[in-house]
């Protein structure tokens, strides 16, 4: 259990933002958490399944986010506070239950927590899941620090319990990943019973069954905008709503999120305290009207802060024009207007752009001589990183034999690809392999689709790779699918032991569960097989054996196959730190140039092990960097790359 | 030193390195060694590329009055702690000014564009040059080569660590840094990680 769940009330410690939200959930008294991975939320989960031993609380990595939410809001129709975490990708899998969930309400406290990645620093889009809370109709909370992280999540049940319905908790990367101080409340040792009564009338959400029933939803959102409207009216007092700076500001800033702390220190950095007043909402939807009344009629300009969607600026804007008789005309600035980027996240120095410009207040953050001189020595001394698959990683050796198999095979075959660590062969690192990458699931899905348009005279060899998380997540029902429809395609299903991009947690296929219990694990072999698929199974390392097991299954023109490839990732617990084997170059074959080999292990197999000695004009092995899988011997074809399998 | 730090407010540092160089242990245990003098810290950190070579930065806020945004402005750098040289430069080019200090590892990982040939790796000689140019104050040692000595060259982030402190820059102690140590670490491995500590500050 980490240190953050175990402190005593009043202790003030240095922690990340996710284990705030976790400690927050703790001190509530949440009973149930359940969530899916994702950067940045999966730590939030992690930490709470440390403590459930300890804690008595039940916690899951479910098999994905939908069924996350489902698992969480049983435990609130049973009386229970529960949690659901996800990143935004992942409220769009569970969208569908949530407005059913939200239109119907909840009983024991319940929130849903999404961590946004504005900038997609570790995400496949750049999604906003605010817009959900106003869709679905139901409470958003934002915080803005650290602090606020552990508390506004405390009082997320609170609120839920009070309305009767499912509040959302939205955080960043910004925050869920940054670390800052947070001194910690009392954990309550309560017992609580679970009991789902359906004894009532249907109509009543608290003791009838949970009945989405057609002839009962007008009555039930009727009750829902009942719950909205208290939500507004407890905003309208909430200390997560704080105004710092002078009675009748120039120019009024409203942000929210991380980008309150961006907002401050720009204001800071320009030194316009006594010209610029900060707003910051912790609750977002719905807005409070009369605290917004209460600071728009004191100033004639309003700047408004945030990432992604220019959610907040649109209803400040609707709740200025309802307010209009009352405050004036507003002048909003913000993203219509292009003081802030509609794309990508924010930081001090935009927010700091957008102030200079409103105030015309110039700003130099260094002197130009420095900054051209710098500019000219990174153009040659920081050459660009690309991302590339670790030393050691089986993708690596994966994608060479799939590769190396559809350059042979010669009819143009391609790989569609699903969200993983191996979303990087689209690029170089994995030989520009993969041909379509997007949402989880997805790689399987469009296969099977390519894979029935052979009667359009598509005559392509069709491959979709996954993961063996993404597996259970959401390939298996595109897999039934293909079988279903008989599309002819090849599953690769890249089985590396866990859900490793995101930390190792467990899923439906290994024998232990989040809280660290021995479970029965489900062989994705034997699934396939159920579904009527041809399965072979191979090791990545041996890439001979792999590659014609590639050729064969593309020979095969009938339905689906599926090639299980294992091998564990090399940062994997089991494996870190041990080599398999011990590499050296043999410089008596190794030529370098002369070869006629045109350098493949370093120019085309681009481990980075491996090194171009310059010197040398020959390979050489970074003792450092090599992991010793033993791969590259495999492939050199002068022989000069030399394993010995280490005691 | 000691009361009067930080004469900046906030005072910020930067930790810098390529994925899998330990560079979130680092600024965890430079920041709960900070935080334990009763300072406030805020550490940003972007470790999405961390498990696939990419660049990897941590943002340091100390103050002794209030939390500060996870992300350093513009050339507002006052420290920063390199693992790898090169990441050094990329850096200085954002965050430099000409009253920054850094410390650097010399050791380079090589980026896969100078693995396959496209690119090419500076000298040592002009990256030290370059980063000296660009600082108030520089620093290199080559902490991976001293990891390496005791057996494991992941400890080259806790080398440079003990460097740091040796330099002063930064109100560091050897007990906080046990400290820090002994709530996450075995009684075998913080023997290890006080003997790296000490071969770093003993190179300064």
């Amino acid at each position: 259990m980490s240190l953050s769940m175990k402190a005593q009330e009043g202790a003030r410690m240095l922690v990340m933002g996710n284990e705030a939200i976790a400690r927050g959930a703790l001190e509530a008294g949440v009973r149930v958490a359940a969530g899916y991975p994702g950067t940045p939320s999966s730590e939030i989960i992690e930490n709470l399944a440390q403590a459930s031993k300890a804690r008595n609380l039940y916690v899951e990595w479910s098999v994905n986010e939908k069924v996350a939410l489902e698992v969480a809001s049983a435990a609130s129709y049973a009386g229970l506070r529960a949690l659901a975490v996800m990143k935004m990708v992942g409220m769009n899998v569970a969208s569908d239950f949530l407005l059913h969930l939200a239109q119907y309400g909840t009983r024991g406290g319940m929130v849903l927590v999404s961590c946004d990645d504005p900038g997609a620093l570790s995400s496949s889009n750049e999604g906003d899941s605010r817009p959900y809370a106003k869709m679905m109709e139901f409470p958003l909370l934002e915080p803005g620090d650290f602090q606020e992280a552990k508390d506004m999540t405390q009082w997320a049940f609170d609120l839920s319990e009070a309305i009767s319905n499912v509040v959302m908790v939205r955080s960043v990367t910004r925050l869920s990943h940054a670390s800052g101080e947070v001194v910690m409340g009392e954990i309550p040792q309560t017992q609580v019973r679970a009991r789902f009564t359906f004894d009532g009338p249907l109509l009543n959400t608290l003791t009838g069954p949970a009945v989405n029933q057609p002839w009962a939803i007008r009555e039930f959102r009727r009750m829902q905008h009942g719950k909205l409207k208290k939500a507004a009216e407890l905003f309208e007092h909430s200390p997560f709503n704080t105004y710092i700076g002078p009675a009748r500001p120039e120019l009024l800033v409203i942000t929210s999120s991380a980008c309150q702390l961006y907002s401050a220190e720009a204001i800071h950095l320009l030194g316009a305290e006594r010209r610029i007043g900060l707003l910051k909402l912790g609750t977002t939807w719905p807005l409070p009207l009369q605290l917004l009344e209460k600071h728009l009629r004191l100033t004639d300009k309003v700047l408004v802060v945030e990432e992604i969607l220019p959610f907040m600026e649109e209803n400040l804007k609707a709740a200025a024009a309802t307010l209009a008789p009352r405050i004036g005309v507003k002048t909003f600035f913000g993203k219509a207007d292009g003081r802030l980027p509609m794309e990508s996240e924010l930081n001090p120095d935009l927010v700091v752009a957008a102030l200079s410009g409103i105030l015309e207040v110039p700003y130099e953050s260094v002197p130009q001589d420095y900054l051209k001189r710098a500019e000219e020595i990174a153009a040659a001394g920081a050459p660009v990183r690309a991302l590339t698959f670790c030393p050691g990683c089986p993708h690596r050796a994966s994608f060479w034999s799939i590769h190396d198999a559809i350059q042979m095979d010669g009819r143009n075959g391609f790989v569609c690809g699903d969200i993983g660590c191996y979303a990087l062969a689209a690029s170089p690192s994995g030989f520009d392999t993969i041909k379509t990458l997007h949402s989880m699931g997805s790689g399987a899905g469009l296969a099977s689709g390519f894979g029935k348009l052979g009667v359009f005279g598509l005559t392509q060899p069709i491959f979709a790779v996954c993961g063996d998380s993404t597996f259970y997540h959401a390939v298996m029902p595109a897999l039934v699918n293909a079988a279903h429809n008989k599309a002819n395609i090849t599953l690769i299903v890249l089985d590396n032991g866990g859900t490793a991009m995101t930390g190792f947690q467990p899923h439906p296929g290994l024998k232990v569960n989040a809280a660290g219990e021995e479970v029965p694990p489900l062989d994705i072999p034997t699934l396939c097989r159920a579904m009527g698929a041809k399965v072979e199974v191979c090791d990545p390392f041996d890439v001979e054996d792999t590659r014609r097991t590639f050729l064969e299954m593309m020979e095969d023109q009938q339905g689906v196959k599926v090639v299980v490839l294992r091998q564990l990732c090399a940062l994997s617990p089991e494996k870190r730190g041990k080599r398999k084997f011990q590499m050296a170059v043999d410089h008596e074959l190794c030529v370098g140039q002369k070869c006629g080999c045109n350098r493949l292990c370093t120019r085309v197999f681009k481990c980075p092990g491996l090194i171009w000695d310059r010197e040398r004009q020959a390979a050489r092995i970074d003792e450092v960097i090599c992991t010793g899988c033993g791969v590259c011997a495999t492939l050199c074809p002068a022989g000069a790359l030399k394993r010995r399998e280490v005691e | 030193m000691g009361e009067v730090w930080p004469l900046q407010d906030p005072y910020n540092i930067i930790i810098t390195g390529t994925g899998g160089q330990g560079n979130v242990l680092a600024s965890r245990i430079i920041g709960e060694m900070l935080s334990q003098r009763g300072l406030h810290v805020t550490i940003g950190e972007t470790f999405g590329a961390s498990q696939r070579g990419g660049s990897v930065m941590s943002h340091l806020r100390i103050s002794s009055c209030s939390v500060f945004s996870p992300q350093i402005p513009k050339g507002r750098a006052h420290l920063v702690v390199a693992l790898e040289p090169s990441e050094a430069i990329r850096v200085l080019k954002i965050y430099g000014n000409p009253t920054v200090k850094v410390l650097t590892n010399t050791r380079p990982i090589h980026p896969i564009g100078v693995i396959c040939g496209e690119q090419t790796y500076p000298s040592l000689e002009d990256l030290k040059r370059w980063i000296k140019e660009l600082s108030e104050a520089a620093w290199f040692i080559d902490s991976t080569t001293a990891a390496v000595n005791l057996g494991n060259p992941v400890l080259g982030n806790v080398i440079l660590i003990g460097a740091l402190a040796a330099t002063g820059v930064l109100p560091l102690e050897r007990t906080q840094f046990e400290a820090a140590l002994s709530r996450r670490m075995k009684p075998d491995q913080i023997l290890l990680n006080l003997l790296a500590y000490d071969a770093g500050a003993s190179v300064i």
